[in-house]
């Protein structure tokens, strides 16, 4: 099934690009002006909480919302107006949505009945799909034969065997154990090399998932686009708080910004502060992994005020006059008492500025 | 401690469940059970006196049993298939098919159920009548003496008639299959490539199949026992076996061959009841 131009009839090239792209329910915006490119064969992962516009955009993709403006593109072709069924796409869902009185060759074989590919050729492709999953042996069960993790080979099989251009995950993984969903996320990184063509727009509010995964990532919050970069961008150098917080779970430190520092909560910080004019407030994003504890450059101290032990790393809160820090540390051998005095620091390097309210332009 | 039993010094004294089954059967029994019985055994009693089969041969032999009886199944067969289909393509809009209302007209189905069966025949004479509003519109127009609709008292008009009454029979349950379908499917069917058509052949129908069978049976027991339907159509020549037994027994007294109808008609509708059920409960219902 690998190899570039291997598209059934009727599928569509890769690459997805809203131009934008807004929908609205009875006024209420849920999707606002959304404008973003998935290149053919890239992933981008949309994530966001619930009710930030991800899934509504991924509709809009598959045709089943319907911009109240702009327009969506499919491998270059305007299909706003097109009916679900001519866009030529693949897509899984979270709850599998596999048919229950098909075998699961059948449900194989559904888009590509569907789509009128030639009889003879069926049975190879859906073999090849079902081997391209590991679900080969499988072909002859009904679903409710199938544990949760081999209905979504399934599922995914059934996406792929019309050999889309776009395929649409919408929280693929949410329905499996934590285990399962470690193995399902390996599994589609291997496809996604073996499709290098498709276009993967993957809807997930798990930050892991969209940062193992993804080529690009597209965070969403009420309705908008926040931003929009690869893991390593978005995770070493957000650009707006709603993102440092959503992603990594960022310590937001509330900073007026000073000649070659940064002013917190009377502690002198010395952070790269760019652009940013002094006496601006800002906010100052570290990671907690990247938070130590003990005296070092840019030295906070307080009092613990909770301790978490999370198997390899114990998690601090430590609240620094009435801010509340997070620090993920190594194993400790000796933790610290709750209401213990405690000093946490970082280096220059490691902490970004951010403009106050980015989130919301 | 068991339910069907009382503890006694540690041992549980089980009381056989034939008991449970007296007091429904004490009640049942002089209300129903022994008319009933009193019916199979007239049924085997001819005028002449003495017990033997001859009521049966005589009404097997002739020719009003044979047509009521043809008569009973075809408008039986006729109104479960148009309620199948009927009902169906009404329940997909329904469910499937956003519509202002919707939720309303659902609520009504229910409410539809609860109705007598004369009134639906009523409101066919109102519109289709002899004298109805449909003729006396036709007659208004045209200066005619009589209008053109005559169907309703003929087998069409009964047909017409049980179809309307029964098809939310057949839509109850397949509204309760179809709020239990995952949507998912219907969309997943669509982004690979499937028309509305083929989704309703290839994944809705399957997973409605045995709730159309529930209510398909449901309305074939029905419509084989009806007679408030027929009567109030003033059909003259549509004779069914419920009408039948009602010519013998009122108009000729002619008990005999009236039980033996009855029986006739309560061994089908036996018969088509425990089908019913069988495919009641593999649908859960």
């Amino acid at each position: 099934m690998t190899g570039p131009g291997m598209t059934s009839p009727g599928a569509t090239p890769g690459g997805i690009r809203f131009d934008q792209v807004s929908v609205a329910y009875d006024g209420n915006t849920v999707l606002d002006r959304l404008d973003l490119t998935v290149e053919p064969g890239e992933v981008m992962a949309l994530l966001g909480p619930s009710g930030s516009g991800k899934t509504t955009a991924l509709r809009a993709v598959a045709g089943f919302v319907r911009p109240s403006s702009g327009r969506v593109f499919l491998g270059g072709r305007d299909v706003t107006d097109l009916p679900p069924h001519r866009r030529g796409i693949g897509m899984v869902v979270q709850q599998y949505a596999l048919f229950p009185h098909m075998r699961v060759a059948d449900n194989v074989a559904f888009g590509l009945k569907a789509r009128k590919a030639p009889k003879s050729g069926i049975p190879q492709l859906v073999a090849d799909a079902l081997e391209l999953v590991g679900m080969a042996s499988y072909a002859g069960r009904y679903p409710r034969e199938l544990s949760g993790g081999q209905q979504q080979r399934v599922a995914i099989a059934r996406a792929l065997a019309t050999r889309p251009g776009v395929l649409l995950l919408d929280e693929p993984l949410s329905a499996l154990d934590a285990q399962l969903r470690s193995g399902m996320l390996t599994e589609l990184a291997r496809l996604h090399r073996e499709l290098p063509d498709v276009s993967i727009l993957y809807v997930t509010h798990d930050q892991v998932e969209a940062l193992t995964l993804a080529d690009r990532i597209a965070v969403m919050d009420r309705a908008r686009l926040q931003d929009c970069g690869t893991p390593q961008e978005l995770y070493r150098s957000p650009r707006t708080e709603f993102t440092a917080s959503f992603v990594g779970n960022a310590n937001l430190l509330p900073v007026t910004v000073a000649d070659g520092h940064v002013d917190f909560a009377g502690h002198q910080l010395t952070v790269s502060t760019g652009d940013v004019a002094a006496g601006v407030s800002a906010t100052l994003c570290v990671r907690p992994h990247l938070v130590g504890l003990g005296a070092g450059p840019n030295a906070l101290t307080g009092t613990v005020a909770e301790v978490q032990w999370r198997g390899s790393t114990h998690r601090l809160y430590v609240d620094v006059e009435g801010h509340r820090v997070k620090a993920d540390l190594r194993e400790l051998r000796e933790t610290p008492a709750i209401g213990a005095p405690a000093t946490l620091h970082f280096a220059t390097e490691d902490a970004v500025l951010l403009p106050v309210g980015a989130a919301d332009e | 401690m068991s339910s069907t039993g009382i503890a006694d010094k540690g041992r549980t004294r089980r009381v056989p469940p034939i008991v449970w089954a007296l007091p429904p059967v004490v009640v049942l029994a002089p209300a129903f059970l022994y008319p009933l019985a009193l019916v199979v055994r007239q049924s085997f009693s001819p005028d002449e006196g003495g017990t033997s089969l001859s009521p049966y041969g005589e009404v097997f032999a002739s020719q009003s049993f044979r047509d009521a009886l043809s008569t009973t199944v075809w408008l039986a067969v006729g109104s479960t298939a148009g309620c199948l289909v009927l009902g169906f393509a009404l329940a997909l809009v329904i469910a499937f098919v956003p519509f202002p209302g919707g939720k309303a007209v659902a609520r009504f189905i229910d409410v539809f159920l609860s109705f007598p069966s004369f009134l639906i025949t009523l409101a066919l004479l109102f519109m289709y009548g002899t004298v109805g509003m449909a003729n006396g519109l036709w007659t208004d127009v045209t200066g005619a003496d009589s209008g053109p609709f005559h169907f309703l008292t003929t087998p069409w008009g009964v047909l017409l008639a049980e179809i309307t009454f029964f098809t939310p029979f057949v839509m109850r349950p397949l509204l309760a299959a179809f709020s239990g379908l995952d949507t998912a499917q219907l969309e997943v069917a669509s982004s690979l490539g499937a028309r509305p058509a083929r989704i309703v052949r290839q994944v809705i129908l399957p997973e409605a199949l045995p709730a159309l069978a529930a209510g398909g049976s449901l309305v074939l027991v029905m419509s084989l026992n009806e007679f408030g339907i027929v009567l109030f159509t003033g059909a003259k020549d549509v004779t069914t076996l419920p009408m039948l037994v009602y010519g013998k027994a009122i108009l000729e007294s002619d008990y005999p061959a009236a039980c033996v109808v009855a029986v006739v008609n309560i061994a089908i509708s036996v018969g088509l009841y425990s089908l019913y059920r069988m495919v009641s409960r593999r649908v859960g219902a």
